[in-house]
């Protein structure tokens, strides 16, 4: 079932393209939306949520059933009736600071005129866990407190489709993984969860379905594994410095991970075909033959270089 | 209009509004007007044209506007300048009812720190209850098209408090006061007129009839309205190209 469609949509800004001709399908579940900074994500993200116009293109959402007729694909811009059915999560962190968290959610229930708003306003808080700090004026949370009650806002009306710009951001370790519990579970009881990320591990934990987004176009779409394979199967250059760079040389040669070892000025530059076996067994290796690892660095592990292989994979 | 007005983001909006430090600068204007009201009062007790002068040209080309400029360029311009409106936006509300609501809570500010503090200038120099009176009917008046003008100023740019700087500055002050035919474009010349016809005093210098001010002022108010609702319902978030 396809919840969100988008045929061949782009936006420009004068002489320049953000999205160029993307064209995906997005069904129920959590779709994680990856590319580097910059590459159009939250131009996307933006344009699904009725705040951008494509500049060509069709974008629809299927929206709920009403008196109307029912359920049907409609386009997003100009059409604040899709807010029935759709939650947003800006990027941004401008919320009302001056507002207590269980205000800001209780407004948004109003805004939406929910029948029950004092029900639905504690369960979105609940969900988001944060029930504790709910009396507390926002301007006093943290930027994590913040995403969350943000992601409470936009779950108060239980929309169908979430749409979640970076949520992870100033997150720590513990309300990250509340935050992935949590979309996870949005996505198991059939909602359409969409997020973006630049963090391969974000979307890894939280989403078996991802599209990959560079420079724009869409550079890979479907299950995760798969794509993470081709991410993972890539040549890795790391820079090596230890307190034997010569014998460490020698004991990577003919290892079945190592492509190539070379000698430089600060030490050795080693070529790998297969990074999750390099870096598993480094560190044992140099422990068994009493080697000091002093540093170990991978060259190319920028986004962009994951992405830019991923492409040329696509294309060849 | 009740039908658009919406109670939740009044309230909001007015805890925004009174809320930040720039809300200090409303009273400003007013504490300045009746300051140089006591003054005159105390210094020229006999002189009768000057509050109709002061009260008239200080009352409806600073005061006002000013009022009006920072009161109505906020109630919506800051929210969509710091981001937080794609909250407000991101909900079924009517983009009409946004607007209306939104320009309902700069009108009363407005009417608060610019109308009442007129009449209460008017009430305090000597033997002006009747100009008071007329004086604080033109601001309200003023104090509804003021706001509609600068909440549609505010959705069209992010400019809007240097632009209605420039509107006051050059249009309502100077122009308006030195070429006959402006007076058809400028509030304030809106506001003497219904003044003027309460009260009608030849220092205020009214330019326009009740009739033409009233019309001109509800065609003002109401296309400023419209157009802010059309523009706000094709707001776009401005993000940075990829």
């Amino acid at each position: 079932m396809t919840v969100i469609q988008i045929r061949n949509v782009s936006r420009w800004y004068g002489n320049v393209v953000a999205v160029n001709d993307i064209t995906m399908d997005i069904g129920p579940g959590v779709t994680g939306l990856l590319g580097p900074n910059g590459a159009g994500k939250s131009t996307i993200l933006h344009m699904i949520a009725g705040f951008l116009a494509p500049s060509r293109g069709t974008l629809t959402v299927q929206a709920e059933p009403s008196k109307a007729g029912p359920s049907k694909a409609v386009p997003t811009w100009q059409n604040p009736g899709i807010y029935r059915s759709l939650g947003l999560v800006p990027e941004r962190d401008s919320v009302y600071a001056f507002l207590t968290g269980e205000e800001f959610v209780r407004s948004t229930a109003k805004l939406h005129s929910l029948p029950n708003i004092g029900a639905a306003t504690r369960q979105a808080i609940e969900m988001t866990d944060m029930a504790q700090a709910a009396d507390r004026k926002i301007a006093t949370y943290s930027k994590g407190m913040r995403q969350r009650i943000k992601v409470a806002a936009a779950l108060v009306h239980d929309p169908e489709i979430l749409l979640l710009d970076e949520p992870f951001n100033g997150m720590d370790p513990r309300q990250r993984i509340h935050m992935m519990e949590l979309l996870a579970k949005l996505g198991a009881e059939g909602r359409t969860i969409l997020f973006s990320s630049h963090i391969l591990e974000e979307v890894e934990r939280v989403s078996g379905t991802i599209q990959v987004m560079v420079a724009g176009r869409l550079a890979a779409s479907g299950d995760f594994r798969a794509i993470r394979r081709l991410m993972t199967s890539r040549p890795h250059v790391f820079n090596v410095r230890s307190s034997d760079d010569r014998r460490l040389a020698a004991l990577l040669v003919g290892r079945p991970y190592t492509t190539a070892v070379e000698l430089t000025g600060k030490g050795l530059q080693v070529r790998t075909s297969d990074f999750g076996a390099f870096c598993a067994q480094i560190a044992a290796l140099t422990r068994d033959h009493k080697i000091a690892l002093r540093e170990l660095l991978p060259t190319d592990e920028s986004l962009e270089s994951v992405f830019g292989y991923l492409i040329s994979s696509q294309g060849s | 209009m009740s039908a658009y007005f919406n109670p939740t983001i009044a309230a909001i909006t007015v805890r925004a509004t009174l809320g930040r430090r720039r809300a200090f600068l409303f009273a400003v204007p007013a504490v300045v007007l009746i300051a140089l009201t006591l003054v005159l009062h105390a210094t020229k007790p006999e002189a009768v044209d000057w509050p109709a002068q002061v009260l008239g040209d200080f009352g409806f080309s600073v005061l006002l506007p000013f009022t009006a400029l920072i009161v109505g360029t906020g109630v919506l311009g800051a929210e969509i300048d710091d981001g937080s409106a794609i909250h407000l936006l991101a909900t079924p509300v009517r983009r009409g009812s946004i607007v209306v609501t939104k320009f309902a809570v700069a009108a009363v500010v407005t009417v608060l720190f610019a109308a009442v503090p007129e009449l209460l200038a008017g009430l305090l120099a000597p033997n002006s209850s009747g100009l008071a009176v007329a004086l604080f009917v033109g601001a309200l008046a003023g104090s509804v098209i003021y706001s509609a003008v600068f909440v549609l100023a505010s959705v069209l740019t992010t400019r809007a408090i240097a632009y209605g700087l420039l509107y006051v500055l050059i249009w309502e002050s100077l122009l308006s006061n030195l070429v006959g035919g402006a007076r058809i474009l400028s509030i304030a010349h809106y506001c003497l007129g219904i003044a003027n016809a309460i009260h009608p005093d030849q220092s205020l210098q009214a330019g326009l009839t009740l009739g033409t001010s009233v019309i001109l002022g509800a065609i003002v108010t109401a296309g400023a309205l419209i157009l802010a609702t059309r523009r706000l319902s094709a707001f776009a978030i401005q993000g940075d190209p990829a």
